[in-house]
């Protein structure tokens, strides 16, 4: 069965997602969510034994490209929609003490 | 005495390694690769993550994946998929990465590390293809700046299990993974520009008094060269023990995993994030590609260019050819000199001489000019004929040096430029006597040494052969000239 989803999960999901949620909301979310997961439970009334996994919606594979280069944009129009530009690059909020992977 | 009495630690490695891949173009578009162009001039709406955008695979990627995942002897997914792992961080435009969750490009290898004394397996537990984040750059005061070219070059993540049990293995075993990713040319592996990236995995075991122990896991990141790994790993398992003797509850499963950032300056690891809450990555199936299937046809096809490893190479160099493991390892070190070794062996030319030139002319001349043999213009049929009038000792060894220095900009063969040089050696006794009576005549106190001082005679020796040499303009056979100052300069027995 698919695990509930109680005020933790809720918290912790939209931390995740980086949302601010009200406790208001989380209340309200836990509910809705909680409906969703059910109705969704539904599959697991079907009996799969039989059935591959499936891993991607469409029925193709190997769609690729040659190692073939071409036309980049030009720094302007790489950087036409960005709220802060400075020299060619992205200009965003300082970032603390986090890493990438 | 401490209370927790230590009877043997023993470190415990797995690697996670980052290979960046010689291709043109980046995994999912097709922009070309720069280090160090403009920052955003090498950038599309795929790689800026805008909406709407589809990315699609390269070939030459996959390609370069299964073929490390053949040399690493790799079983090579029949059907492989991507994967999105979610995270923020302003190089990360997609607020997720492509890469490759439950089904990667390559299961389960091993590799095999030769030493004469110790020989190891390291397992490999898996190789994915993933793309590169672009650049964050903090040095500017209330803002951070991104550069998106680095943003979606192909990536391969290599992982091990953990069977290194020194920091020496560990150094030997990056040194061995860097040597056969540029062999079989998926990777350029430049460590300065960061083309190959260490992360070790590390934790200690303790035999103690009690039982055994286990230290919690620390995770080095990001590690750019084959000292640091050692000097990472060296620090951080010694960090442990005494963490362990201090803390009563610094356990693997107690105390958390971490991850810690290698300081070289100051020679230490540092802390950098506890995994207690692990990021949740929430990998998800990227439905914007679709899966790949590998066909036997298309791995028959790739594994058709792998070339002999250079583990397998240097056995061979030894068993064969009857190098010494020292020259076998440092002539196989690069493809390109091996592969000049071989051509130039084919072309006939005497095995012993040729590798003795190779490591003392070839590579030298090579390294003084910081490029590699390949590069220096000079045939293998040129090389083979060098060593062949070396060996033959129609010139001598130091003639040798500057021929080849000639060859670098002057077509003629080495047996033109001998001539041309006048550098064909001088077989003739009658000549050569000529030139060592000469030294001998011009260096009295050096001739005095020889006779009656033995704390020099050595080194007067020596210094005389030289100035025949000089004097013959290097065309004396050093061997002959030895000879002859030895019967020259004998005390006749009164």
């Amino acid at each position: 069965m698919t695990k509930s989803i109680d005020a933790d999960m809720v918290r912790r999901v939209a931390i995740l997602a980086r949302l601010r949620v009200s406790e208001d909301e989380v209340q309200r979310y836990v509910g809705q969510l909680s409906r969703i997961f059910d109705y969704v439970d539904l599959l697991n009334e079907v009996n799969t034994d039989n059935v591959e996994p499936l891993t991607h919606a469409l029925p193709v594979t190997n769609v690729l490209r040659e190692d073939v280069v071409r036309p980049s944009l030009s720094s302007e129009q790489a950087l036409a929609n960005a709220p802060q530009a400075d020299r060619g690059f992205f200009v965003v909020p300082k970032v603390l003490d986090q890493e990438s992977s | 005495m401490s209370a927790k009495q230590i009877l043997k630690t023993r470190i415990i490695v797995g690697m996670e390694i980052h290979v960046q891949l010689r291709t043109q173009t980046k995994m999912f578009c097709g922009c070309g690769l720069s280090f160090d162009a403009p920052p955003n001039s090498h950038v599309c709406p795929v790689c800026l993550g805008h909406p709407g955008t589809l990315p699609v695979i390269n070939k030459q990627a996959l390609r370069f994946a299964i073929l490390a995942g053949l040399a690493m002897n790799c079983r090579i997914a029949s059907y492989t998929k991507w994967d999105r792992k979610n995270y923020f961080y302003p190089d990360l435009p997609k607020n997720y990465q492509v890469s490759q969750y439950d089904l990667p490009i390559c299961g389960e290898g091993h590799f095999d590390l030769p030493s004469e004394t110790d020989p190891q397996t390291i397992r490999i537990r898996r190789a994915h293809l993933e793309e590169d984040a672009g650049k964050n750059i903090h040095d500017t005061g209330a803002h951070t700046l991104v550069d998106l070219n680095r943003a979606g070059t192909p990536l391969l993540e290599i992982v091990t299990e953990p069977d290194i049990h020194s920091a020496a293995d560990a150094y030997a075993f990056c040194a061995e993974l860097h040597r056969l990713v540029t062999y079989i040319g998926i990777s350029d592996a430049n460590m300065q520009m960061g083309q190959m990236r260490f992360e070790p995995n590390v934790n200690v075991e303790i035999t103690h008094r009690e039982g055994l122990s286990k230290t919690p896991i620390a995770e080095i990141k990001n590690l750019n060269s084959f000292r640091s790994v050692k000097n990472a790993i060296d620090y951080e398992a010694q960090r442990q023990i005494a963490a362990w003797e201090a803390n009563p509850g610094y356990e693997l499963g107690q105390a958390a995993n971490e991850n810690r950032g290698w300081n070289d300056d100051r020679g230490v690891t540092e802390f950098q994030r506890t995994k207690e809450a692990a990021h949740d990555y929430r990998y998800l199936p990227d439905p914007d590609l679709v899966p790949v299937t590998i066909s036997e046809t298309m791995m028959k096809e790739i594994r058709t260019d792998l070339p002999e490893l250079p583990i397998a190479r240097r056995k061979r160099f030894v068993s064969d050819l009857q190098l010494s493991s020292k020259d076998a390892e440092t002539i196989v070190d690069h493809r390109a000199t091996a592969d000049l070794f071989e051509d130039a062996i084919e072309a006939g030319g005497p095995t012993d001489m040729l590798s003795k030139q190779m490591i003392n002319i070839w590579l030298s001349l090579a390294n003084d000019r910081q490029t590699d043999i390949a590069n220096l213009g000079v045939s293998a049929a040129g090389i083979a004929e060098l060593a062949g009038i070396t060996d033959r000792g129609d010139i001598n060894k130091s003639a040798a040096k500057q021929i080849a220095e000639a060859m670098l900009s002057d077509k003629q063969s080495p047996r033109e430029l001998a001539k041309h040089l006048g550098l064909v050696q001088v077989k003739d006794t009658a000549a050569t006597q000529a030139w060592v009576q000469q030294a001998i005549d011009n260096n009295a106190p050096a001739v005095q040494d020889v006779l009656s001082n033995p704390k020099k005679a050595k080194a007067a020796v020596g210094f005389l052969r030289g100035q025949v040499m000089r004097i013959s303009g290097g065309q004396a056979d050093p061997k002959l000239v030895g000879e002859l100052i030895e019967k020259l300069l004998t005390p006749k027995p009164d």
